[in-house]
């Protein structure tokens, strides 16, 4: 990429509005990627603006800059060490106090920094007003009054950066000044850390010295370890004096400036109405309503999904098999058996199951939905050693399994990240329902169907609690804010449905078209029954299942819904019904479900926690698929 | 009426309906396997010395004045329950009835120097938090590190964050916890001294929502009881 005039970061907390912002200012061209060496998305854009081209980052929401999580490390470094020009502060006008907290901080670091006050219009509506001028005052730097989803005071954001990047010096007036007890220490910490050569400024990192932040005590002592030990002497002073860690004084004294700053710029009209959004919370966090409406959307959602993705799957096959050429032999069966059909069916699979599924998703995070499922789910889930945010790397699971596993980084400790992605791989994507749905759905009954969802979380909730007494350690327990719900915007929701999606078309999609070809190849040289005849002491014997499912199982480590796809291929005809009995076609679902992860999700379980991990995952749900598969033969035999 | 007595009713109370709920006679009778005339007229007793309000037909109910004695209770419960666990090693299903006969006899004293023998445990070998103690100080380091003797006791009254009911509000007075912990809640605006208002709990011990400088924060349970703050009126 050609270098930029100009990079801009975006930092504040999470839920105040950043990605709508990056959203608005870039285009679709935006990169995914992850942040060199730390399991930490990143999502970067270029925007054009008078004629100079400008690297937008959005940084993970951050809350304070000693850091908790290591999404918020990676934010920390990004604005100490990644020297973007401008760090543009996205703050919440109806709840400046908490905002202001990570904003004097951000000062203290000595950044060139904008303020961008957003969400001015719910601010008035709550009747709080804000004197803009006073606070840029105050705070001596630039603010912007934005409302991100209508797009307004945006490109103010960019004219303020340039013109605060040409500015050669920041001023470094502290904006905080803490108690004489404090501040003595600083200067003499300021003093000592002179001698060395530190790539943060020295006032913030004597003040991160004293609160014994670990990441920039690990960076200092490799230079100077007296300045460690004497930053350690000053802050169990400090602690003497207080009686309670250094570390909490210095934040206390923080947000009794920002609270005083607020007060100053802040006036209130008459005391607010409940609005729609509160009794929104009543009745969507109610102690029994609460997981009414929960259920009804997941059942919604499955309902919804399912029936479009099988319209447009059926209507994709009547339109394309029009077409069909009235030749028969090697060459047309390979291109239009495994070509075409591959292609329609994977077709079929990314429209109508993946894309809603994504499109869906982007309205439950972007309306505020996905933390009230958090703070219900929360007990629910301490069962599983979990804890209530572990619901949203699940749910996205429901949808594919690759970004759950990405999202399962959102928990805190290690423990817990584990857990999840564990159970988020047992968790029956929109692959494994195309092929319940297609299969058992169609075939066999509805209610069949819906059982073995029921069997499936059973299932995880059992393993789920094994894990939890096997793994030793316990999970930290949630503390998450609660933001309000929000309108979503069309615009952003569909800009993220397509950067998450873009992946599958571009892999996905031609992966299975490739893989329908070979099966195809094999099937007509007669290579598929030897390798269905290899597998079928497991497939036949054991599973009960017809020779040429054998074949589909190794496929279907490639994509689990080309097990389906391929499975019209490899009987030789499309109507199922004739060569599988409804118990095999159960089984067949069943094994499908939780036999293996697909190879992408292996490659996220990998990326996310190592080969041996992923090795020890992968082992561990094909024996259980064997072993549930083969028990549940014998078992429902007995039944149908 | 014997001390012993009167506290285990209180308890009976405040493990049935909690602080604040009612008990009805029928459920505090089969508790202490007691006949329920009888523990209706102890009932009227300890309502006329104002320790619990007792209405006929429907239960009784803990007074600020049972309340304090109950937590005090709960407090010498739990740190002797932890005493005969790690200290003594008794079996885990003997130390509840253990803890139950010695809760009423050991002294203020006895049960400060244990806390602090201890190395001030925040909860019983059961789970359930141990209630601060009333003395006056800062936190427990300056207990443990300075003669306390002539401090004086608290005049609040001090109980966790998830004792409050939704509308309810106190000031953070401290919180437990690892450093991390602690921290981010700092961070999240939940610094000592911080007015702090109950908006919902989760049903089955779930996380509480709370609000805090005009700001909704969900905390789960276990960290939701290390946090204890001094209760304001309304």
């Amino acid at each position: 990429m050609e270098k930029p005039d100009l990079t801009i970061a975006l930092a504040g907390n999470a839920n105040v509005g950043k990605s709508v912002i990056f959203n608005q200012l870039t285009g679709l061209g935006q990169i995914i990627g992850n942040w060199p060496g730390k399991t930490v998305e990143k999502a970067e854009g270029i925007l054009v603006h008078h004629d100079k081209k400008i690297r937008v980052i959005d940084l993970p929401g951050i809350y304070s800059l000693s850091t908790y999580s290591q999404e918020e490390l990676v934010s920390r470094e990004y604005i100490a060490l990644g020297n973007p020009d401008v760090v543009v502060n996205v703050v919440d006008a109806t709840a400046l106090e908490r905002n202001l907290f990570f904003t004097l901080q951000l000062i203290e670091m000595q950044t060139h920094l904008v303020l961008a006050v957003n969400l001015v219009d719910i601010a008035k509506k709550k009747g709080i007003n804000i004197n803009y001028e006073l606070l840029s005052d105050i705070l001596g730097v630039p603010v912007v009054q934005t409302t991100a989803t209508k797009g307004i005071g945006v490109h103010e954001i960019v004219d303020e950066s340039l013109k605060i990047a040409n500015q050669k010096t920041i001023s470094t007036k502290p904006r905080i000044m803490y108690g004489s007890e404090i501040e003595k220490r600083i200067e003499k910490l300021e003093e000592a850390l002179k001698q060395t050569n530190i790539d943060y400024p020295s006032r913030w990192t004597a003040i991160k010295l004293l609160e014994e932040d670990i990441e920039i005590i690990k960076t200092v002592e490799q230079k100077t370890p007296d300045v460690v030990n004497l930053a350690k002497t000053f802050s169990e002073e400090i602690e003497q004096i207080h009686k309670e860690p250094c570390s909490t004084v210095i934040a206390s004294e923080r947000y009794a400036t920002a609270a005083k700053i607020v007060k100053e710029i802040e006036t209130h009209e008459q005391p607010q109405k409940p609005s729609w959004g509160e009794r929104l919370d009543a009745l969507s966090m109610h102690s029994i309503g609460g997981y009414v409406v929960l259920f009804f959307i997941m059942l919604g959602i499955l309902g919804f999904i399912s029936l479009f993705g099988g319209w447009l799957s059926e209507t994709l096959q009547i339109y394309f098999e029009q077409l069909r050429p009235q030749l028969t032999g090697f060459w047309p069966d390979l291109a239009w058996n495994g070509g075409v059909v591959g292609f329609y069916a994977s077709l079929g699979v990314a429209l109508g199951f993946i894309l809603p599924f994504y499109i869906i998703l982007g309205v439950l995070e972007d309306s505020g939905y996905l933390p009230k499922v958090a703070y219900l789910m929360d007990r629910p889930c301490h069962t599983m050693g979990l804890h209530g945010k572990a619901c949203m790397p699940l749910l996205v699971a429901f949808g594919c399994n690759v970004p759950a596993c990405a999202g399962c980084r959102i928990l805190e400790n290690n423990r817990d990240r584990y857990i999840a992605l564990i159970l988020s791989t047992l968790i029956p994507c929109s692959a494994r329902t195309v092929v319940i749905l297609g299969l058992v759905g169609a075939y066999v009954g509805i209610g069949w169907a819906v059982g073995l969802y029921i069997f499936d979380f059973i299932l995880i909730f059992l393993i789920g609690r094994l894990l939890n007494k096997i793994i030793p350690g316990t999970s930290v327990g949630i503390i998450m804010e609660m933001p309000s719900y929000r309108t979503p915007s069309s615009k952003v929701i569909l800009k993220q449905a397509w950067v998450r999606f873009k992946p599958f078309v571009l892999t996905a999609i031609p992966l299975i078209v490739i893989g329908s070809i070979i099966v195809e190849a094999m099937r007509l040289t007669g290579l598929l029954s030897i390798v269905s005849d290899f597998l079928s002491p497991i497939t036949v014997v054991w599973l009960g299942l017809p020779a040429f499912t054998g074949f589909l199982f190794i496929f279907g480590i490639l994509r689990k819904e080309a097990a389906l796809v391929l499975l019209a291929t490899a009987a030789g005809t499309t109507d199922i019904g004739q060569v599988m009995s409804p118990l095999q076609m159960i089984i067949f679902a069943l094994v499908i479900m939780i036999y293996i992860p697909c190879i992408a999700t292996i490659a996220a379980i990998i990326k996310e926690a190592g080969w041996k991990r992923a090795m020890y995952i992968t082992i561990f749900e094909i024996t259980l698929a064997l072993l549930i598969g083969g028990i549940s033969f014998r078992v429902l035999d007995v039944f149908i | 009426m014997p001390q012993e007595q009167t506290e285990e009713y209180l308890e009976a109370i405040y493990d049935i309906a909690g602080l604040g709920g009612k008990a009805k006679t029928t459920e505090i009778a089969k508790k202490l396997h007691n006949a329920p005339a009888s523990v209706t007229e102890v009932l009227q007793r300890m309502d006329r010395d104002g320790l619990v309000k007792y209405e006929p037909y429907q239960g009784a109910s803990l007074t600020k004045k049972g309340e304090n004695i109950v937590t005090r209770i709960k407090r010498k419960h739990r740190i002797l329950e932890v005493f005969l666990d790690k200290v003594l090693h008794l079996p885990k299903n003997h130390i509840h009835d253990q803890a139950c006969k010695m809760e009423h006899v050991i002294t203020d004293e006895t049960e400060q120097a244990l806390c602090k023998t201890l190395g001030v445990p925040t909860e019983c070998p059961h789970g359930s938090p141990i209630p601060p103690c009333n003395i006056d100080v800062d936190n427990c380091n300056e207990c443990i590190s300075k003669d306390i003797s002539d401090k004086e006791k608290r005049k609040q009254k001090i109980v966790s964050i998830t004792t409050l009911k939704p509308g309810e509000k106190g000031k953070v007075e401290f919180i437990r916890g690892g450093k991390n912990v602690v921290q981010r809640l700092c961070d999240l605006g939940l610094t000592n001294g911080t007015s702090v208002s109950l908006i919902r709990e989760a049903p089955l011990k779930g996380p509480i929502e709370v609000c805090v400088r005009g700001c909704k924060i969900v905390i789960g349970r276990g960290i939701a009881d290390k946090i204890f703050i001094q209760l304001e009126e309304n």
